[in-house]
């Protein structure tokens, strides 16, 4: 196949080779325009960060819940009312300690853990994360704000099977006590994905 | 396969382009895609393994030039042709011009045999492998040492799963890999930790 220019004509403008997909899927029926609007409602008001914040801060102020989201993370956010897709068979939360640092990435595309975290930024689908992440992990963090001292130990996880990842981020010591409505707030998707201590 | 799209260890890119509360989506037509993508899956037009190697096909100057959505559309589009919803010839009519779209696939492949069942605390080896469809190895784990960390649920062998090609789902295993291993002198000390299907994977020696 071809994939180059047919004939000589110029690449279409991607707003327009959108919406030729959307008339392809238009002529058969498929209804995509409720779908689009229904499925971007819950890409951007159902799949928020605030699921995972809420995860994390049970985890902080209810240890037995903590002990089962470390044991199984699809199981226990379900207990929140917290689904994840079919293909994800399972979420793994990655516990950050005082020496334990732990991050996470998709080298080979963008695999994250969406309904719990939210969809990715666009920079963790950007080359250059992508890239240096597992390679330069120290030094990448440090440039995006986050330098850790050598003592902390890194570990860099690469989502390459339909398993996914969070991080549970340490509660920030001077918040030790507050209740959990308060601790969801302080929760960040960066710190979920682990480029970001709170 | 070993294309433009593995990314990891790869030298010469710059810093993050990053930013606190940073956007998922840049333009509305990307929130398009993202929907369409999910109701061709939904619908059982196409698999997410397919999704993903139909991405690793586009040709790499377009790959790397082409913005995620971008891709992800390329990957939709090509897709849709494949599979018999449309012609190319129409889709380019539809969208009055150009519709680049990915290179063919390479014939998928069924589970590797002499699969070992591990446990966390083997030490393994990613095999010495190379295949031209679609793979979930990363190029920088191949041959490699590591231990076992953790055992995931069964998946879908992507390497079949992508190509329509019969196969048993498989384990995959949490793999610790030291960077001092895998870039010798020439990275940031961490453990990377990759899931990795047990058709890859073989005991250390």
């Amino acid at each position: 196949m071809d994939s180059g220019h047919s004939g000589s004509s110029q690449i279409a403008p991607v707003e327009r080779r959108v919406a030729a997909i959307e008339a392809v899927f238009e002529a058969r029926g498929m209804e995509p325009k409720p779908f689009i609007e229904s499925a971007t409602h819950t890409a951007e008001e159902e799949w928020v960060p605030r699921n995972g914040a809420r995860v994390v801060a049970k985890a902080w102020t209810d240890p037995a819940f903590r002990q089962r989201l470390l044991a199984n993370g699809k199981a226990a956010v379900a207990e929140l009312g917290l689904t994840m897709p079919p293909h994800h068979r399972h979420l793994v939360a990655l516990e950050n300690t005082p020496t334990i640092h732990n991050v996470i990435v998709c080298t080979l595309c963008s695999c994250t853990a969406f309904t719990i975290i939210g969809l990715p930024p666009d920079w963790y689908k950007d080359l250059d994360y992508r890239a240096r992440a597992v390679r330069e992990s120290r030094t990448v963090l440090r440039e995006m704000g986050l330098d850790l001292p050598p003592e902390i130990e890194i570990r860099v996880w690469d989502t390459t099977a339909d398993t996914r990842y969070m991080v549970l981020p340490l509660q920030p010591p001077q918040t030790i006590g507050w209740p959990e409505e308060r601790l969801v707030d302080i929760v960040t998707k960066e710190s979920m994905i682990g480029v970001a201590r709170l | 396969m070993d294309g433009i799209h593995d990314l990891g260890g790869r030298q010469g890119f710059g810093p993050v382009r990053y930013a606190v509360g940073a956007p998922v989506f840049h333009a509305d037509w990307e929130r398009r895609v993202n929907a369409l993508y999910g109701m061709a899956v939904r619908r059982g037009i196409f698999n997410m393994d397919e999704y993903r190697h139909a991405i690793e096909r586009m040709p790499p100057r377009h790959y790397l030039s082409a913005s995620y959505y971008e891709r992800s559309l390329t990957s939709l589009a090509t897709l849709c042709v494949e599979k018999g919803l449309v012609a190319r010839e129409e889709l380019e009519k539809l969208a009055q011009g150009a519709f680049p779209l990915s290179e063919p696939s390479a014939p998928g492949r069924s589970n590797l045999p002499d699969r070992v069942i591990f446990k966390p605390g083997d030490r393994v080896r990613v095999k010495n492998d190379f295949f031209a469809g679609h793979v979930r190895m990363p190029g920088y784990i191949r041959g490699k040492p590591g231990v076992v960390v953790s055992e995931s649920p069964r998946y879908p062998f992507p390497d079949a799963h992508a190509h329509g090609v019969e196969a048993a789902d498989e384990p995959t295993y949490d793999v610790a890999f030291r960077t001092e291993d895998l870039w010798p002198n020439s990275a940031d000390k961490a453990l990377v930790h990759v899931g990795v299907f047990q058709s890859y994977l073989e005991r250390a020696a």
